[in-house]
Order: C-alpha cells, then structure tokens, then sequence
C-alpha cells in the first residue's frame, strides 16, 4: 500500500530524519484539503493536529471585535503549521484559515505525544525541530513588533 | 557630449562637485500617503547626469537645506533624472511640498553603486524594505535590460502595510514575468490584502535561488539588513556575496567633511554600498 512515507520524507521540515522514526510519524500522518476560506483552528479551540503545508496559503488571524481579524503572519508551501498540539493545555492560540485552496499533510498531535512518550528520541528530534520553528516565528514577530519602517526607524 | 561615468566620478572629487545645479520638476508622482516621485530636468541645459544603480544625488530645496538621495531611475536613460523620496523631516517635507516647474538644485551623482556587472552568471537576490526598493529600482531596469546575462533572478519586498506598497504597477508587471520571481509581504495585513504577512526575512528561507551560486543586495533599514544578512548566511551564503546599502547622515558627500565616517570609511565616498565581509565587524554596533 502507499503511505505518505516519501512524502513526509520529502518536506523539509523532516530532513535527514532516521527512517524508523518516519516510519512511526507516517503512522500518525494524512493527507488533508481545505477550500479557500475554510477555519482550520479556532483560538481557544482544542489543537488536535499540527500541518505540513504542501500547497496553498494560510493566515493566523486575532479576532478584534473593534478591529475585525488581524492577519499576523500568512504560511505557505513546504512550511509548518501549528504548535499548540505540542504545549498544554493543547488549544489553538489563534483562528487559522485557508486563504487559498490549500492542501496539507495532517499530523494528529494526540498520536504524535504518545509515540513521543514511548520513545524519548523521537520525541528529542521532533522537539529541536519544532523550537527552531518557534524560535523563528518568536524573532519575526519581535522584527514586526518594532515597526522597522516607521520614521522613527 | 555627457560626462562618462569615470569622468563623473572625477568630478565628484573636485570643488566643482560641491556646485549645485538648478533642475526644474518635470513630474510628480505621489506613490503613497509618505512617498513620492520626482522627475527633473536640467534649468540651464546642463549635460545629462550619468549614474550607476546604487548612487545618490544631493537634493537641495532651496532656502531649506540639502538632503542625500538615491537615484531610483534607469542608468540606460539617464535623461529622465528620477528620485523617489519619503518624507521624514524638514528638507524632504519641504521637497514634497513642490509643485512641476519648481526648481531644485541637484549635485552629484556620487558613491559607489551596486555590484551589477559582478553579478554576471550568478541567481541574484534582491531583498528591500520599505523606500529601500527605491535604491535598488535602478538594478531592476539594469539586470531587466541584459536578462540572459543572470541566472535566477529573485526579488524579496517587504513593508508596513499594502497601502505603502511602493512602484505597485511595476511590481505587478515584474510580477507577471517568467524570468523573474517577485515575493512581496507586508508587516501588517489589511482586511482585502490577500498576500503575504510577516516580515521580509520570512521570505528567504524558501526563496527559490542557489545560495552557493548568489550575489545579494540588500536596502532597507539597518535592523531589517541585520535579520535579512542572518536568514541568508543560515541559507548558505557567503559575507562576500552579500552587499548593503548604508546610510548615514550627510553634509559634503565628496568625502571632506568626516560626517558620513563609518569605521574607516566614508559612507558617501566608499559607499552607499558594500560588500558585507567589509564591514561586518561594524555592521550593527550602536556606536560607529
Ligand atoms: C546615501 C543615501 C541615500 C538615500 N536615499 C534615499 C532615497 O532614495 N529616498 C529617501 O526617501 N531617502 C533616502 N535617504 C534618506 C534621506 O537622506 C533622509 O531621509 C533625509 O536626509 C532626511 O532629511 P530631512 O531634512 O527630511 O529630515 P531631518 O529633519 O533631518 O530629520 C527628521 C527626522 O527623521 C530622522 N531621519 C533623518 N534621516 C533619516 C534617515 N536617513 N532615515 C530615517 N530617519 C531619518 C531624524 O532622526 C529625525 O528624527 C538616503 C540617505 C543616504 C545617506
Ligand atoms: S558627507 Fe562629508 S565626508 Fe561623507
């Protein structure tokens, strides 16, 4: 049968991963679509899943009743979505939808912990990956957050 | 006949550079609420101005004072005088206030430019923050002109919100074409902007160029050179293949007056642009 192995292999953020620890990721892997304009995490709603983009356009959204929703940050292909099935209590900090057609290898998060747990590797590999994410997203929010463009620049 | 670059460039060194010009405006472009574009036109029937992407002129609002600016028009039409400026503070508030036919007075061009020709057989990255596009305007046209000459070419815009969005109608042309890729984010959305959100770094990673085989060019504000200079060196390219565009203020801009001193070097005559690996060890010290 063909599993999404190769492409869960092939997404960067599984690079150089040891194949037996893909082997049990792809256990916990399928594959998804959402149309355009469809939620894929309400703030405060359970974070069951975390997503490989494979195609299409994202956008992490606050609500503001004043304000309407303020897009922070839009994710596209071969990038990652979602870290909140990662650190309790395990909701979406917030909305995301599909600006696009968008398609995406799911990862179930209540899956990926219990592998995890019985394998404290994996669980190291998929944590140093997913900190230089977070990481990543901490210094651009902290760039944006100086208004670089401003005339006090 | 007009000056060659090299006699241009001779006169930058000499008494005569520091001679303002009268211009008149031929055109003005508002391109958002805080930029705009100016044509001008020699008064006196002065010879054309020619410049290399990447140089700067000195603006002089008479009355007012004089400001650096760079040169955002295309160096095979060197005709056209073209700067595109924003608004910060008393000269370029001044500036914007002019009207077509006003007059200014214009010297230069002066400092070195972007690294075009060395660019030759390589992708080239071209990452620019807010009025920083304005700069590299000229290597667009440039490297447009001679495009066989390029591998990949790749174009990282990043700015406030899609209503600073600068030369938007070109952007949307460059845009279309095959031979170029054309990313552009914004740090804040608006609710009709369906493009990218986040800042220009978040570009790179996924840049489609080879970074053993690139030649960047960076223009924007310093924190935003820094953070663009680390997200290519964790790609892989090198200091050397990294080149910025510097500023600092101005008064001479022929290298007398010691106020655009940055390390051991004068930002108006050893610059506006250089190579990353030159300046590395003061590139984002607070005190320079
Ligand atoms: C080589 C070079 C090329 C340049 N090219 C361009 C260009 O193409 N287009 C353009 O719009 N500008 C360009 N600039 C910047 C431009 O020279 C300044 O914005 C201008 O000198 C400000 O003068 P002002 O009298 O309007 O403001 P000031 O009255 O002198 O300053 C008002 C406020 O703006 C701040 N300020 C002053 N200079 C800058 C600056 N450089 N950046 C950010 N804030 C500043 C001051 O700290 C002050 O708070 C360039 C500068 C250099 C050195
Ligand atoms: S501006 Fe006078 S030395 Fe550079």
């Amino acid at each position: 049968m063909e599993t999404l192995e190769p492409l869960l292999a092939a997404h960067p953020f599984f690079k150089n991963l040891e194949e037996s620890f893909l082997k049990l990721i792809t256990g916990c892997a399928s594959n998804v679509r959402f149309e355009a304009g469809e939620f894929i995490g309400r703030e405060g709603a359970n974070a069951d899943h975390f997503y490989l983009i494979r195609h299409g356009q994202v956008s992490l959204q606050v609500a503001s009743p004043s304000r309407g929703a303020m897009v922070v940050q839009t994710i596209g292909e071969g990038e990652i979505l979602g870290w909140s099935w990662l650190v309790p209590p395990y909701r979406w900090t917030l909305d995301v939808q599909a600006i696009t057609l968008t398609r995406a290898i799911a990862l179930d998060g209540k899956c990926i912990r219990a592998k995890c747990e019985e394998n404290h590797d994996l669980g190291y590999e998929l944590l140093k990956r997913f900190t230089q994410i977070m990481v990543q997203r901490l210094e651009a929010t902290r760039i944006q957050l100086l208004d670089i463009y401003g005339t006090h620049a | 006949m007009a000056p060659t670059l090299d006699e241009q460039m001779h006169i930058s060194g000499s008494a005569e550079a520091m001679l303002p010009r009268a211009y008149a405006i031929r055109r003005v472009k508002r391109e958002t609420a805080d930029t705009f574009t100016m044509e001008f036109e020699p008064v006196d029937g002065a010879s054309e101005l020619t410049f290399a992407a990447g140089q700067f002129n000195m603006l002089y609002v008479f009355g007012v004072g004089e400001v650096p600016i760079s040169i955002s028009g295309n160096p095979a039409n060197p005709q056209t005088l073209v700067h595109t400026t924003r608004v910060v503070g008393t000269v370029t508030k001044a500036l914007g206030e002019l009207k077509r036919g006003d007059r200014v007075g214009i010297r230069g061009a002066y400092g070195r430019g972007w690294p075009v020709a060395a660019a030759t057989g390589n992708d080239v990255v071209i990452v620019a923050g807010g009025i920083g596009l304005a700069p590299l305007r000229p290597v667009m046209y440039e490297m447009l002109a001679a495009r066989e000459k390029f591998g990949k070419v790749v174009l990282l815009y990043g700015t406030r919100t899609p209503a600073d969005i600068l030369f938007r109608k070109e952007l949307e042309e460059w845009r279309a074409r095959f031979d170029l890729e054309v990313f552009i984010t914004v740090d804040r959305g608006s609710p009709d902007w369906r493009g990218n959100v986040g800042v220009v770094t978040t570009l790179i990673p996924k840049a489609p160029f080879d970074p053993t085989n690139t030649l960047a060019m960076i223009c924007g504000p310093e924190v935003m050179m820094r953070f663009t200079i680390n997200a290519l060196q964790k790609r892989g390219v090198p200091a050397e293949a990294i080149y910025v565009s510097m500023e600092r203020n101005m008064k001479c801009a022929i290298g007398f007056c010691g106020h655009c001193q940055y390390g051991g070097a004068f930002i108006c005559k050893d610059g506006p642009v250089f190579s990353y690996a030159q300046i590395q060890e003061l590139f984002g010290k607070s005190e320079i």
